[in-house]
């Protein structure tokens, strides 16, 4: 190629534009010029389109030999303008754009969404018991998957891909679960104001009853595959270091700030859908390192585990005659009951017969809020929940109106990629594949 | 009527009846600022609703007494205390004080933010480690503080939560930085230029985040449309979500 050592000058220098495989025409040209200063700097770009980045993260890395001197992290690529278009949406549709955020938690968006605009209705204490345990049943499933989601690619990110498949397989009985429970398999808005969209089908208890008899068998496998790989405990153990000082500086939570001993867990400190009515233990490790952020994650899995074997057992109980899965507030809970009839889901007859041969008032109710939605009172609030990656916050505003004033999701993902550089500068370019496996980021969420 | 039953009646010898309390309460509210007409979003056409003359007035802002109850005189009696040893008082800082829904929040004034932040962080009794980022809010109707920065601090030596909350008018959009305080608002203040157009000043690279570098105008302010085009479904034309008519 003639015009492979093609240079401009600019007002930042010399220029050089090199297209692949004439590295000796560049280094002839560059001598010829004299530029060259001695340090062997470069600057690599790395992404958007890169398959360890998790998504469309780009990373703008100087290099000096092996060695990261200085990294960038650059986002804003999957931005969707999720907050945006909540402003022009019911309270209710709000879920199905909150649950697009950070996809590989949909549960937790929805969740930490809802209970900002139940505080801001004043009914937190008014949701149905039922309703709870189903979002905490979902909501640790949610965990299970995610953490997969992000040990899996981690093992192939590292080089083994028989990880990243059991990863994948593993997850997709989650998947299978959420498909049953709520009929989607990810992004279900099954999380509504005032409850959960539908209450569990039949059979779904037996099914979670086999999910829990498979699943620890599976964990260990994966754990068996990674315990025995040396190269994994020789990328990861000591690498991507952050301790205490560093998370606190950076606002750094989740498996990354328990990596560092502290059990930080909004779980147990600030328990919201009741979890402090649950058995279960908060891992941690002393680490900071990546290995110390997997061994978390899979220790985390465990009691996800338990929690979920409580939900089975809680839900599986005698239940009274009216066990409800929506707040019983005919001004706010969503009215629609759905059926499964002959052909596919639909309307439930009964409601329907409801609606329009017994009550007027359930008409009216059914037809306002499908159409115009509920008020919510002026105000303010901020709720936050843990989720896989850290505290997910929704601080949410209304000014008295059928729809947010305005909706803004603090997602862990964002704040945790700022901790990068930290992370990264110093070592080697190859621990910085590891580095961002272990903040396990999402960029729907980091973007919305 | 009798002359027992006259509301005002003790004031019977100035000659000057005064309004009784539900008279004040209603005047109070005719003298607030009326924020939307009507209902339905029926603007353009005759309004055969019934709601044309319907004036939906705002509240003025609430501003809690003491005790504000749970932890929170505990905190603001640590920030005061604190802020006297800077030789600040609490109210110079502290404009208003909010609890509501069982979360405290406190109004600064912009010019003592970095100095409460400071206080909040490194005063054990405050302990507020962790600033988990500023979401912006912006109000047109409110007039001179249009831009709001609203930051929530976690303390998690003392489990406690508290919002802060800034306010900048749209001529003058400028809140300092808390990035020397708080190095995990960076992003957070960069999204927020990005989105909203406050600056904030000593912020080391206040450049756009997730809107491209040469971008114009801040697309979360409420005068920046959602945009979106009109979509044909068998023949009809359903226009944009924000041009739609809708409840208001």
């Amino acid at each position: 190629m003639s015009t492979s050592a093609d240079q401009a000058d600019t007002a930042e220098g010399r220029v050089y534009n090199v297209s692949g495989q004439d590295w000796d025409e560049f280094a002839a040209a560059v001598d010829e010029a004299g530029d060259r200063t001695g340090e062997e700097r470069i600057v690599v770009n790395m992404g958007p389109q890169h398959p360890s980045t998790h998504g469309v993260l780009r990373l703008v890395l100087t290099l000096d030999g092996e060695t990261v001197t200085e990294l960038r992290p650059v986002v804003g690529y999957l931005h969707t303008g999720i907050e945006k278009n909540l402003e022009y949406r019911t309270w209710t549709q709000g879920v199905t754009f909150v649950t697009r955020a950070d996809y590989l938690m949909p549960i937790f968006n929805e969740t930490a969404y809802c209970l900002a605009v139940e505080r801001l209705l004043g009914i937190e204490d008014r949701i149905p018991d039922r309703a709870n345990v189903i979002r905490v049943l979902m909501m640790e499933l949610n965990r299970i998957s995610s953490h997969l989601g992000g040990i899996g690619p981690f093992g192939l990110e590292l080089g083994a891909t028989t990880v990243f498949i059991y990863g994948m397989r593993e997850r997709e009985k989650v998947l299978d679960l959420f498909e049953l429970i709520a009929g989607l398999r990810m992004n279900m808005a099954f999380i509504r104001p005032g409850g959960v969209s539908q209450d569990l089908p039949s059979g779904a208890i037996e099914k979670l009853r086999e999910f829990l008899a498979v699943m620890p068998g599976k964990l260990a496998e994966i754990r068996a595959l990674f315990d025995a790989a040396p190269v994994f405990f020789a990328r990861t153990k000591g690498v991507a270091y952050l301790d205490l000082e560093g998370c606190m500086t950076l606002g750094v939570t989740g498996p990354m700030l328990r990596a560092t001993g502290l059990p930080w867990d909004l779980r147990k400190s600030q328990p919201y859908c009741g979890y402090e009515t649950y058995e279960f233990d908060v891992p941690t490790v002393k680490t900071c390192d990546a290995y110390g952020r997997y061994r978390i994650r899979m220790d985390e899995m465990d009691q996800s585990l338990r929690i979920i074997e409580q939900c089975v057992d809680r839900l599986a109980g005698k239940r009274p005659a009216h066990d409800p899965v929506m707040i019983e507030d005919a001004k706010i809970g969503w009215p629609a009951r759905l059926a499964l009839g002959p052909d596919g889901l639909g309307p439930a007859p009964d409601h329907i017969a409801h609606i329009m041969g017994q009550s007027m008032e359930a008409l009216i109710h059914h037809f306002k809020l499908v159409t115009e939605g509920f008020r919510v009172p002026a105000g303010e609030v901020y709720a936050a929940i843990e989720s896989p990656r850290g505290e997910l916050g929704a601080h949410v505003v209304s000014e008295g109106g059928t729809r947010p004033f305005r909706v803004h999701l603090r997602d862990p993902s964002f704040n945790h990629l700022q901790a990068l550089p930290a992370m990264a500068e110093g070592g080697l370019i190859a621990d910085v594949i590891p580095a961002i496996a272990s903040i396990d980021p999402v960029l729907g969420g980091v973007d919305r | 009527m009798t002359e027992t039953n006259q509301p005002g009646q003790a004031d019977a010898g100035t000659g000057t009846p005064a309004p009784d309390a539900a008279e004040l309460a209603g005047r109070e509210r005719l003298s607030e600022q009326v924020v939307r007409t009507g209902m339905f979003g029926v603007q353009d056409t005759p309004d055969t609703s019934g709601y044309g003359g319907l004036k939906v007035r705002r509240p003025p802002p609430l501003s809690s007494p003491r005790p504000y109850g749970s932890y929170f005189d505990e905190v603001a009696d640590a920030l005061g205390g604190s802020l006297e040893r800077e030789g600040l008082s609490f109210g110079d800082a502290v404009e208003r004080v909010v609890v509501d829904r069982g979360e405290l929040t406190l109004h600064v004034r912009r010019e003592h933010l970095i100095t409460v932040a400071q206080r909040l962080r490194d005063d054990p009794t405050l302990a507020f480690e962790i600033c988990t980022g500023v979401s912006g809010v912006h109000y047109p109707l409110d007039e001179g503080r249009e831009l709001h920065g609203v930051y929530h601090m976690l303390s998690i030596t003392h489990n406690r939560r508290l919002r802060i909350e800034v306010s900048a008018p749209d001529a003058d959009p400028h809140i300092p930085s808390l990035v020397g305080v708080y190095p995990a608002n960076d992003w957070h203040e960069r999204e927020t230029w990005d989105f909203f157009g406050i600056i904030f000043d000593g912020h080391p690279g206040l450049t756009r985040i997730e809107m491209p570098d040469d971008w114009k105008g801040h697309p979360q302010r409420k005068d920046y449309p959602l945009g979106g085009i009109p979509v044909e479904y068998r023949g009809a034309t359903i226009p944009p979500p924000d041009e739609r008519r809708a409840y208001k």
